[in-house]
């Protein structure tokens, strides 16, 4: 599997599915409201984003992105490299600017089961802010939310994502 | 064969790091001003070469040579910049970049959360490691010239 191909250290999911597990535990415990949970797990997920794709960029020499259906395949290549699931991508947009990702096992929510009262948390929320930090970090902007959760009844956990622009590179500072 | 210096800039085009092994001379300039300077001509060059192109470019600009050195230079698809000057005669400096950038800088910036992506690298740690890659590489080999 391309896991040992590029001699990343192994981790238990069980671990990581456990440590996620009392992070988000415990923030729901420090937050009274659960959209605030909601909002600092995509947050944790962007700052995780920005540095994760240094990693993935430098074990998988891959180049720019040439359009989004290349976007969409590096990111599932990157769904395989660090949590060793294979999504599918589906539901694409007539317009070719919005497509989903299938996890038909989520590593994130093994071992988990929401309570009544915590029904609006999304639980998956880390996983649309590192989508959206890593591309954001190789000027392209986009919007990425939980569409479907096993979580919540639905038979797959459905990650969508939408393509909003390109961003620009930096001029040098002082030249204009 | 020898390496000269290297300079690593961020996206917005601000020094991160630099360090020199062997140079001769100097530019007569204090750092700051070397690294805009050099920033802007990287920048020039990289849009000359693309719009100049006859052929549509994958990589677009990688080195350039005068009669003493030649600045080679790489750029991450997140807009890293890593630019070593060496002397015209050292091979494969190209994978040699890449390798700094795969198994020093993710390794000990990156990963290093008390790194902050956008300033100067202040990591004692990562300008040990670098410094001895550089130096045993092939590419380096202490020769006065």
């Amino acid at each position: 599997m391309s896991r040992q191909r590029f001699d990343t250290k192994k981790v238990n999911s069980e671990l990581v599915t456990l440590t996620y597990g009392t992070l988000v535990a415990q923030m729901v415990k420090d937050f009274d409201n659960p959209d605030d949970v909601s909002k600092q797990l995509d947050r944790i997920g962007y700052n995780m984003g920005i540095r994760l794709i240094e990693d993935f960029l430098s074990k998988t020499g891959t180049g720019r992105c040439l359009d989004l259906k290349d976007t969409a395949d590096k990111i599932q290549s990157a769904f395989r490299l660090y949590l060793g699931v294979q999504p599918n991508v589906v539901n694409w947009s007539p317009a070719g600017d919005e497509f989903s990702f299938i996890l038909d096992s989520n590593p994130l929510t093994e071992l988990v089961e929401l309570p009544e009262d915590l029904k609006q948390l999304k639980y998956c929320n880390i996983i649309c802010g590192a989508i959206r930090g890593a591309l954001e970090m190789v000027q392209l902007d986009v919007q990425s939310w939980v569409v479907q959760d096993q979580l919540k009844g639905d038979q797959n956990t459905e990650i969508r994502v939408k393509f909003i622009r390109r961003l620009e590179d930096a001029m040098p500072a002082g030249e204009e | 064969m020898t390496v000269h210096n290297i300079y690593i800039f961020d996206k917005q085009g601000s020094l991160l790091f630099y360090q020199e092994w062997n140079r001769l001379k100097n530019s007569g300039m204090t750092r700051e001003e070397e690294a805009k300077l050099m920033y802007g001509m990287l920048f020039s060059l990289k849009s000359f070469v693309n719009k100049i192109s006859p052929l549509d470019t994958k990589e677009g600009f990688l080195y350039y040579k005068t009669s003493k050195y030649t600045l080679h230079y790489l750029e991450t698809p997140s807009g890293l910049k890593f630019v070593l000057n060496t002397d015209n005669h050292s091979q494969g400096v190209r994978d040699l970049l890449h390798q700094i950038y795969k198994e020093i800088f993710v390794e000990y910036v990156v990963k290093n959360p008390l790194c902050s992506l956008n300033e100067p690298i202040q990591s004692e740690l990562f300008k040990t490691k670098l410094d001895a890659y550089i130096k045993q590489s092939s590419v380096y080999l202490t020769k006065s010239m």
